[in-house]
């Protein structure tokens, strides 16, 4: 995973697609509140990185479906839902 | 789109415009947001160039097409899913309601299982065929349009998805 510096007040890591419009918006939205966070576009790996980032993805979000930001190694969040993350996140 | 180059930007307008026309003939709407549009193309094209089939830029292809047919864009889940929430998945397509502002794009739940869950799907589909008929029913996957004829037609009549997406229907 990729680290972007910023307040590190809660632990984010975000699986995302490089093509994703949501996965974008999301990553925006974290840039925007200043918050420092781990991400991974998996469409740009291959083999077994790929595999394995699915295997940890699999475990907060069976459907492996894009943007899944964990917070806090507690939760997920499908979707890009602005709401929800700044709450989830005590914004 | 900052990371896109001049001749990207050139291809996505080309496909932009391409693609505003053919919708519109055919009855469908693109999102109205000219720039996240334009962005959604972008990564068609990203996944056209590296996988040879333009799959939806939001879910994570396999890289094998006969895998991924289903999320050939437009995908299969498309109409269902602008019925349901007024938007496709990735909300390249909207409704009419969301295309003239009277209801906002979201992002919305992925329609599609886990590739077991789809292959059984699709083993019960074609369990009851009945084959008394003079010519086999195609329907087309992305937009349900039905023809009783030998083979699927190159490409459909009414949403242009390509002869692979067709299944027999009866």
């Amino acid at each position: 995973m990729k680290h972007i510096d910023g307040n590190e007040r809660t632990k984010l890591s975000l699986y995302a697609l490089s093509t994703c419009i949501w996965c974008k918006m999301t990553k925006k939205l974290l840039n925007d509140l200043g918050l420092g966070y781990d991400y991974v576009d998996m469409d740009n790996l291959d083999g077994e990185e790929k595999e394995k980032a699915l295997e940890d993805l699999k475990r907060w979000n069976p459907k492996c479906s894009f943007p899944s930001l964990i917070i806090n190694d507690e939760k997920c969040i499908v979707g890009y839902d602005e709401k929800k993350i700044k709450e989830t996140i005590g914004l | 789109m900052n990371e896109h180059n001049q001749t990207d930007r050139k291809n996505i307008d080309d496909f932009f415009e391409k693609l505003s026309k053919e919708t519109r003939l055919i009855g469908y709407y693109l999102n109205p947001d000219v720039e996240f549009t334009k962005a959604l193309i972008g990564g068609l094209i990203t996944n056209q160039k590296r996988y040879g089939y333009a799959s939806c830029p939001c879910r994570l292809a396999s890289g094998n097409k006969t895998e991924d047919l289903d999320i050939i864009c437009p995908c299969d889940y498309r109409d269902q899913d602008i019925d349901e929430y007024g938007v496709c998945y990735c909300a390249l397509y909207v409704s009419s309601a969301v295309f003239n502002g009277e209801k906002k794009a979201v992002s919305i739940p992925d329609r599609r299982m886990p590739a077991k869950e789809r292959s059984a799907g699709n083993a019960q589909t074609h369990a009851g065929i009945i084959s008394s008929l003079p010519y086999p029913i195609w329907r087309c996957k992305v937009c349900g349009y039905l023809c009783a004829r030998e083979h699927p037609p190159e490409v459909c009549p009414i949403c242009r998805a390509e002869k692979e997406r067709f299944e027999i229907f009866v």
